[in-house]
């Protein structure tokens, strides 16, 4: 019995072992890649950053000296942006996922309505941003405002907001919707009191997902001209504007090392700031998980 | 069958009451929200083509596709889009030659080796390197990259396309780790288990069973990462310089298709002026290239679906 | 061994005979598409009664039982033709608003389907569908429910509970209070103990028994024991034709038709 496994090729066998081994090796040394590269940047920066991590930087408005710098007008502005976008992009992308799940027929239209948001969603960035200063910098007049901002950041996110809020949607049972139905409800009452409770915090983690990525986001923004130096805060949707990642950007662009490391400091800032996003969309969904 | 029993006394009033408004109004409103992502397109379409055409009205195309020099902002003004283009090439290549055998390694790695619980680990660490701001892989590409790149190549500029290039790669890294381990993952257990149960490795069964099952989407993501590092702007803006050149040196100051649109659009360009119309016909440009990737890669993973 | 002794046996309490006429169906064909899926069915039944539905799986019974409150509609390419007449309405007919209809011909499905919200939230959904807000009324509407869907005692104490935390026995009787709030006519089941174990479903039969004083029952049932126990009509189904619908007790005994003896006596199904 035991020629049986020695007869075989042992050599030609241990040969494609360590073959076997050394790939093995280096599949996970590129897996360990990744994260090496994400720790070497958060370690990058947060060493720069970390000095002048202080209240300055938040109370300051940006100066021709790095240490008086601060970006409070880009914090400030980001936060509007943020309140802006957020119900308008809430709206129209959540009335968009219900048209499409609940209410549009089954034709060539609606595909390509489907067709047309799975394509926005890859267009770049910065397109975007060009539309923006067709559209709403020059056509519609509203110059390089935080309206204009907004409305253009509004529609980068509209796609990622609509898949997410589609797919949320459609995790929600079919007999959920009878029951309602069966109760004597009309379309939009079984939408409204069943269908939509039972997916909101679904589709609130895709779009609090899809805000933190606007608030990251720079190219096009700097394409409608949000302006690099602000140093006053916004008072109405018609005033100039800048957020943190141009601020960040404008000090980057500096020569001198110690706007290098403000630059470091607004990231540290920014970053902070998509974590908490970040976190409070991953513990919707552990409460959405418990309601399926 | 037996005799009719007699009919019951009780009545219904089924008949219409008033039809809720909300009813009524609700699927306008909703079509409405819909037909925003809609005019999102001709909207972008319509800009990016109008405006490309008054565009070609002073700047003729053949200069456009036919010059090898883009100075559209210094005399004497040249307006030939190569540079341009060879500069996204570069930075995508080498994106590329970074991200896809690390993105695909990593995915073997996590759909055929990692157990459950490494999986669940690692998964998410990488969606963070595809959730960090463009900006600060910049900053990370000038001041920890390009201080090692200029170590190594003493001769680099401050800002080089291998620089930018590699941290392009890194950022796309996730987006084909995942996209192909989702294509993995999907490969049924059972033509894995026929393929070991004729005692082949783990790696065997990796590369000649999984990955050829899978190639259509794994085919799909490199595609789609490969439109994303065209498009990307801001590392390449922070990293890889402004000057339009015409060169396959990765050790060169280059300037993107993006880049250029952000720095036309840092510097206060009138209406209506030559310089304002290059962003059009630059953004056209990009918008072609990037869609017909998209459309390719959406090809690629419905025809060429394995079905199981 | 004779094959009519392993046919259920009939009890007494469904022997009644002077029942009313509530739902009239006549000639009636429906289709999906081109699969013609009811074929000309004609049938009454009863007023305050208990009628089941019995047939193998795919026979259509569950499809005429959606035809009743008009729950086929939401099904794309599906056709009527012929009559369904509630209590003196053709129910198919223009004028009738189906949302009216299901407040009037309430369902409870084959898997308990409660809302993620408060088991009071649950029950007070319907009423508050149809324009009740007075939280005192709600309240009271909620007790009632849950008192004749004899779940009351179980959960008086936690009405804001979350209708999840409940087994499923007491969510099954949960969506009927949820049906009941809504001050139906008629209660439609689909198979509403088939989830359940017995125990359970030995609840919710007996709580139809109390139910048919005040509602009319028509339960669609893979269990032709729980069919001969608790109705007082039953009707066969056979590849989307009525073959045969009769007093349970005679039809159970004695069927007139060849394929429901075999149905019954195990034959097939």
């Amino acid at each position: 019995m035991n020629n049986l496994f020695q007869d075989a090729n042992r050599q030609q066998i241990s040969g494609r072992r360590r073959n076997d081994l050394i790939w093995r090796i280096l599949f996970l040394g590129a897996t360990l890649f990744g994260i090496v590269a994400l720790s070497a940047l958060i370690i990058t920066i947060v060493t720069d950053g970390i000095a002048r991590l202080n209240p300055d930087l938040f109370t300051n408005y940006p100066s021709r000296r790095a240490s008086a710098s601060g970006m409070k007008s880009a914090i400030v502005g980001s936060l509007y942006m943020l309140c802006l976008m957020a119900p308008l992009s809430f709206v129209l992308g959540v009335g968009a996922a219900i048209y499409l799940e609940e209410y549009a027929p089954k034709n060539r239209f609606t595909r390509l309505i489907q067709l047309n948001i799975s394509t926005l969603a890859g267009v770049p960035s910065i397109v975007y941003g060009i539309l923006g200063l067709a559209i709403f910098v020059r056509t519609f007049g509203l110059e390089r405002s935080l309206l204009s901002g907004a409305l253009t950041m509004t529609l980068l996110v509209l796609p990622i907001i609509i898949v997410a809020s589609q797919e949320a949607i459609r995790a929600v049972p079919r007999a959920r919707r009878d029951a309602s139905f069966a109760l004597g409800a009309t379309k939009w009452q079984t939408v409204s009191r069943s269908v939509l409770p039972s997916s909101i915090s679904a589709i609130m983690t895709g779009v609090i997902l899809a805000l933190s990525r606007a608030i990251g986001e720079t190219a096009p923004l700097i394409i409608i001209g949000a302006a690099t130096y602000v140093a006053f805060l916004p008072e109405s949707l018609f005033d100039t504007f800048t957020v943190m990642p141009i601020q960040i950007y404008n000090w980057i662009a500096r020569p001198q090392e110690a706007f290098q490391d403000l630059a470091a400091s607004g990231i540290i800032v920014l970053m902070i700031m998509l974590v908490i996003m970040n976190v409070a969309a991953i513990m919707l969904r552990n409460k959405y998980q418990k309601n399926i | 069958m037996n005799q009719q029993p007699p009919k019951s006394s009780a009545r219904l009033d089924l008949t219409k009451g008033k039809t809720s408004i909300a009813d009524k109004i609700m699927p306008v409103l909703l079509f409405l929200c819909a037909s925003v992502s809609v005019l999102t397109t001709i909207g972008i379409v319509y800009t990016l083509l109008s405006e490309t055409i008054s565009f070609f009205r002073i700047v003729p195309i053949q200069e456009f596709f036919g010059s090898l020099k883009w100075s559209p902002l210094i005399n004497p003004k040249s307006f030939g889009i190569w540079p341009l283009l060879s500069g996204t090439m570069l930075i995508t290549i080498i994106a590329i030659i970074v991200a896809v055998p690390i993105g695909l390694a990593s995915a073997i790695y996590l759909s055929e080796y990692a157990s459950r619980r490494v999986r669940k680990i690692v998964k998410p660490i990488l969606e963070v390197l595809a959730g960090v701001p463009t900006i600060v892989y910049g900053y990370f590409a000038l001041t920890f990259i390009t201080p090692i790149v200029r170590s190594i190549f003493p001769d680099t500029g401050v800002f080089n396309a291998l620089s930018a290039g590699i941290v392009v790669g890194i950022m796309i890294i996730p987006m084909i780790s995942s996209l192909s381990e989702d294509a993995m993952s999907a490969v049924p257990d059972s033509l894995r288990n026929g393929a070991y149960a004729l005692g082949a490795t783990r790696f065997e069964v990796a590369t000649k069973i999984v990955v050829p099952a899978a190639l259509s989407g794994i085919v799909a993501s490199f595609v789609l990462a490969f439109s994303r590092a065209i498009g990307e702007t801001m590392i390449v803006t922070v990293a890889a310089g402004s000057t339009p050149n015409l060169t396959a040196n990765p050790l060169e100051s280059i300037q993107t298709m993006t880049a250029y649109i952000v720095q036309v659009s840092m510097g206060d360009i009138p209406h209506g002026s030559v310089e304002y119309g290059t962003i059009f016909a630059v953004g056209m440009t990009l918008f072609v290239i990037t869609l017909v990737l998209n459309m390719l890669a959406q090809y690629v993973s419905k025809r060429f679906r394995e079905e199981y | 061994m004779s094959t009519t002794t392993a046919a259920p046996q009939v009890t007494e309490t469904t022997k009644s005979v002077d029942f009313k006429t509530i739902i009239d169906i006549k000639d009636m064909d429906l289709y999906y598409g081109t699969y013609h899926a009811l074929k000309k069915v004609n049938l009454t039944i009863p007023e305050k009664a208990v009628t089941a539905f019995i047939g193998p799986s795919g026979c259509g019974k569950s499809t005429l039982l959606r035809t009743l409150n008009r729950m086929n509609d939401m099904i794309p390419n599906t056709k009527i033709e012929g009559l369904v007449d509630i209590a003196g309405t053709d129910i198919y007919s223009n004028e009738v608003d189906v949302e009216t209809l299901r407040k009037k011909v309430g369902m409870v499905f084959q898997q308990a389907n409660p809302f993620p919200k408060s088991i009071y939230d649950n029950v007070a959904y319907g009423p508050r569908l149809h324009g009740i807000k007075n939280k005192a009324q709600l309240d009271e509407i909620v007790e009632q429910s849950l008192k004749q869907a004899a779940l009351w005692n179980e959960v008086k104490d936690f009405l804001k509970r979350s209708a999840f935390s409940l087994s499923g026995g007491q969510q099954q009787r949960l969506c009927i209070a949820r049906a009941l709030a809504v001050n139906p006519e008629i209660l439609l089941m689909d198979e509403a103990t088939s989830a359940l174990d017995p125990i359970s479903t030995l609840k919710i039969e007996e709580l139809t028994q109390e139910l048919k004083n005040k509602y009319t029952i028509v339960m669609v049932t893979h269990n032709m024991h729980q069919a001969a126990r608790i109705s007082d009509q039953t009707v066969f189904f056979l590849n989307g034709e009525v073959v045969e619908f009769d007093q349970t007790d005679k039809l159970f005994s004695n069927p007139s038709d060849k394929r429901t003896e075999d149905y019954i006596t195990g034959r097939f199904g």
